[in-house]
């Protein structure tokens, strides 16, 4: 009995031990303010430096709840109605990003990185 | 997560008022759907794996059950969760009930290495056996619960919206819904009749085969949130990108992703955890299995 005890503590403590958690710090990030209102994304068209990480701050002003989510990106969130979603993205290089609302495929943007 | 919707839009948006309902009830149910998909596919592996063991059945839809009832508290507390640890509140829970799940199937596989030839044949009172066979139970129970949690907390929230939408798309977006809940029943049950076909012999090693696996993903999934959420940061560079070959997004690459926790962009960390997974279980149950094995001889 003991021994299976020991054995459970064991397992547990090994997947404890497999999750490593070390925060990060804080890199000087850019922030990017969206706003999702009448089912669509205000601006449609947000621009970032390259090389820095993004930070998006998408306010939903809807009574629905909407899923930004980009392939690109590698991000999905659920932003519920009237809240705000943080995203984080990591230093990106430059090029076109797109993104959407995969609740509602009509309300898609991009994020341009320079 | 999508399974491509863009080409019915346009396509919709062509198209006349009847159309426009058809458009409204594919949506809903395509959502739905590819959120109880993998919820469908967990649940019917976890029945494979009890098919012999009474009472799984009660054991099962309770986990089901509190999944649906976590899910509606998850999704009406939605803007509140997203607000903790600055913003990060749903990748840090998603990634905390993954990492529970992770730890249950583990159990689970440990504690069958170390039971499962007992109980398989006949060895013990079956009283005893389905005493003890509740322990692996609760643990496969809260797996399901998880799964549930997590597919139906966006389903609910989705649903929600519905509500919140005019009496005429309300209603086929419900319609859509409820055929999309459906089709997930029917992957569930696929799933298990197609498990059930193995010869139980191999059957055994299968799900065995396939929990651990699951368990992989499901730490990898976890630190995927980590990473989202800026809590890890160590060793996140994507090792490839394999997209152009399976996107994770397609219906193939999201059963792979349910199954065996397919990524097309997985970081360093994503794939050092998803061995040490893979590793750790055959460890323990290495261990356990053959120390199990001894004792037996010696009893003999």
């Amino acid at each position: 009995m003991t021994g299976k005890k020991r054995k459970l503590i064991l397992a547990a403590a090994c997947a404890v031990a497999m999750l490593p958690i070390s925060v990060a710090q804080a890199q000087q990030a850019t922030e990017v303010q969206l706003t999702y209102t009448g089912g669509q994304f205000q601006p449609n068209e947000v621009r970032a430096p390259a090389d820095k990480p993004v930070v998006f701050r998408i306010k939903n002003l809807d009574g629905k709840a909407m899923e930004f989510e980009s392939k690109s990106l590698r991000v999905e969130k659920v932003v519920a109605a009237k809240s705000e979603g943080v995203v984080n993205v990591r230093a990106l290089k430059p090029g076109r990003y797109e993104f959407f609302d995969d609740f509602n495929d009509k309300a898609r943007g991009a994020l341009v990185v320079q | 997560m999508s399974f491509s919707t863009t080409s019915t839009t346009r396509r919709g948006a062509r198209w006349s008022c009847n159309s426009h309902w058809f458009h409204l009830v594919l949506a809903a149910l395509i959502i739905v759907f590819r959120e109880v998909f993998e919820a469908g596919l967990i649940i019917g592996i976890v029945l494979a794996v009890t098919r012999s063991v009474r009472r799984r059945n009660r054991w099962i839809a309770g986990g089901v059950l509190t999944g649906v009832a976590g899910a509606c508290l998850v999704a009406a507390f939605a803007g509140a969760l997203s607000q903790l640890f600055g913003g990060m509140g749903q990748e840090l829970f998603n990634a905390a009930i993954l990492s529970v799940a992770v730890v249950m199937l583990t159990w689970h596989n440990v504690w069958m290495a170390r039971h499962g030839k007992e109980m398989a044949g006949e060895l013990r009172a079956v009283g005893q056996a389905v005493a003890e066979g509740s322990k692996p139970l609760l643990a496969l129970a809260v797996v399901v619960g998880v799964a549930v949690l997590r597919e139906g907390s966006e389903v609910a929230l989705f649903l929600y919206g519905v509500a919140a939408s005019d009496g005429g798309s309300a209603l086929s977006l419900l319609i859509g819904g409820i055929i999309g809940l459906t089709l997930g029943v029917v992957v569930c049950l696929l799933t298990y009749f197609s498990l059930m076909r193995i010869p139980p012999r191999a059957l055994f090693a299968t799900t065995t085969a396939l929990i651990t696996l699951l368990a992989a993903g499901m730490a990898a999934q976890a630190v995927a949130f980590l990473e989202r959420a800026d809590w890890l940061s160590w060793m996140d560079n994507v090792v490839w990108d394999s997209g152009w070959l399976l996107s994770e997004k397609s219906i193939a690459g999201r059963t792979l992703h349910t199954l065996i926790g397919y990524t097309d962009q997985p970081t360093e960390m994503q794939l050092v955890i998803y061995a040490a997974v893979l590793l750790g279980t055959f460890v323990l149950m290495r261990l356990t299995g053959s120390q199990h094995g001894n004792r037996a001889v010696a009893a003999g």
